[in-house]
């Protein structure tokens, strides 16, 4: 920080720890205050900004397709148009390309997914928002829940308790003696860690991206000082607040794909035996 | 950093408050995410998609049904063509046997015609010559007695006697028709 001209800089932070220091973005900026709480069988139960925003979020998704196919047309056009590409993208280009014949069954459930944890990333980048919901931990973990206890019981139901995990532990084409390590390692892989990397995948991509552009976004504003060094450097971090929104705009997307293309995965998995 | 994970930084505001992890999954949150995804899926599920899975079925059906008629249109006039084919070559072939059997049946009435016609000229020649021959027969005995009297009258004019009665002028005469018929029968064969 010497770098600023020590005489000129006013504190625009009240940082105790360090007066006029830097205040990096931390942990803090993914917890907000309840605006309203009440008692709830003895636990505090409070309305917060990520409450409002996985409302905003829900009511959005189901407005816009309940809008987009109240009175589906055979020629289609407008709302209807946009929303059977998507329904066609996730039909055709997830359950159909990875689950195949039985796909069309899961599209609703795939749908859902995408479209709420696409939104729930894009809140990170609308104005006023500012706040992807899916970098709080526990939503996430949510859907992975939802897709974990999809897929297992879905697999022993279709293929048996023991041809289920047979399967999974046993993969065919394997020398005997290699199931001793094989087996293990696709248990611990495909049972315990499965559900977390699917959560933290998503979490910490909106995690790291929201960090990113809130970093950067607290430097432009820090550094802006009418010295020729804080100009710079306020221009250079807005630059890059600006640079990592659009990159954003891709994770997010990129994001709901991969957590629902995962999903499909993992339930074709489950419906047909691993070869 | 490992400030996020153990959830021991101080809250901003300065006071002894603990920051929460932020891997921490506190339940109520928890409940939020299941609840949205829940909602979501509920109502898409219900109400949404299937009215877009329908018109999106109902689409490829109409696209499908219209190339199936077209295809059965051109089935059903590709049927119609061959039928008409069909029929048009049976009605051929009729053709050409009514004919065939037209010139049989001509010719076998001219066959007819012309045999019954042969015998009716046969029978008509056989009638006539019959007739000829039985006028000519009449014909000539009249004449052979005429001239048998005629000679004999003559003849007694020229011996100056009756000769009518005699058995003798008699056998003379009938001797002299014989040599005579048997001289006309001869000319008439020579002839």
């Amino acid at each position: 920080m010497s770098l600023v001209a020590a005489g000129s800089l006013e504190c625009k932070f009240e940082n105790a720890a360090n007066p006029c220091g830097f205040p990096a973005a931390g942990s803090e900026i993914f917890f907000f205050d309840d605006l309203v709480s009440w008692n709830f069988l003895g636990t505090t139960v409070g309305i917060n900004k990520v409450t409002i925003l996985v409302a905003i979020a829900v009511v959005a998704v189901l407005a816009f397709f309940l809008y987009a196919f109240r009175k589906p047309q055979m020629v289609p056009k407008g709302a209807q148009n946009l929303g059977e590409t998507g329904y066609l993208f996730i039909r055709d280009g997830i359950a159909r390309d990875v689950i195949g014949k039985e796909g069309d069954k899961f599209v609703p459930f795939l749908f859902s997914f995408f479209f709420l944890v696409w939104t729930f990333n894009v809140l990170g980048i609308i104005p006023f928002a500012q706040f992807p919901v899916t970098s709080v931990f526990a939503i996430p973990v949510a859907f992975a829940l939802i897709v974990y206890f999809t897929w297992v019981p879905l697999g022993i139901y279709r293929q048996g308790f023991g041809g289920f995990f047979k399967g999974m532990l046993f993969p065919p084409g394997v020398p005997k003696p290699m199931y001793i390590l094989l087996s293990p390692i696709e248990f611990i892989s495909n049972i315990i860690v499965r559900p977390f990397t699917h959560a933290v995948r998503l979490f910490a991509n909106m995690f790291a991206g929201h960090l990113l552009i809130a970093t950067f976004s607290i430097a432009a504003y820090y550094l802006l000082t009418l010295t020729v060094v804080g100009l710079l450097g306020s221009v250079a971090s807005f630059t890059m607040a600006v640079a990592l929104t659009a990159f954003e705009l891709l994770i997010q997307a990129l994001q709901a794909y991969i957590f629902t293309l995962l999903t499909a995965v993992y339930i074709s998995g489950a419906l047909h035996a691993e070869h | 950093m490992s400030n996020f994970l153990t959830g021991q930084l101080m809250a901003a505001g300065g006071e002894n408050e603990p920051m929460p992890s932020v891997l921490a999954v506190p339940i109520d949150e928890l409940v939020v995410g299941l609840l949205a995804f829940f909602i979501v899926f509920g109502v898409l599920a219900k109400v949404a998609l299937p009215k877009i899975k329908d018109a999106l079925a109902a689409r490829s059906e109409a696209i499908e049904g219209g190339l199936r008629k077209a295809e059965e249109a051109q089935a059903e006039a590709q049927r119609a063509l061959e039928e008409y084919r069909a029929a048009l070559a049976s009605a051929r072939e009729e053709a050409a046997a009514i004919r065939t059997q037209a010139q049989a049946d001509r010719a076998a009435i001219v066959e007819e015609a012309r045999v019954e016609a042969r015998a009716a000229a046969a029978a008509v020649t056989a009638q006539a010559e019959a007739q000829l021959a039985a006028e000519r027969a009449q014909a000539t005995s009249q004449l052979t007695r005429q001239v048998g009297e005629v000679a004999v009258a003559l003849a007694g004019k020229v011996v100056g006697q009756t000769l009518t009665d005699d058995a003798r002028v008699k056998a003379t005469v009938d001797s002299f028709l014989a040599d005579l018929e048997s001289q006309v029968a001869q000319r008439g064969a020579g002839a």
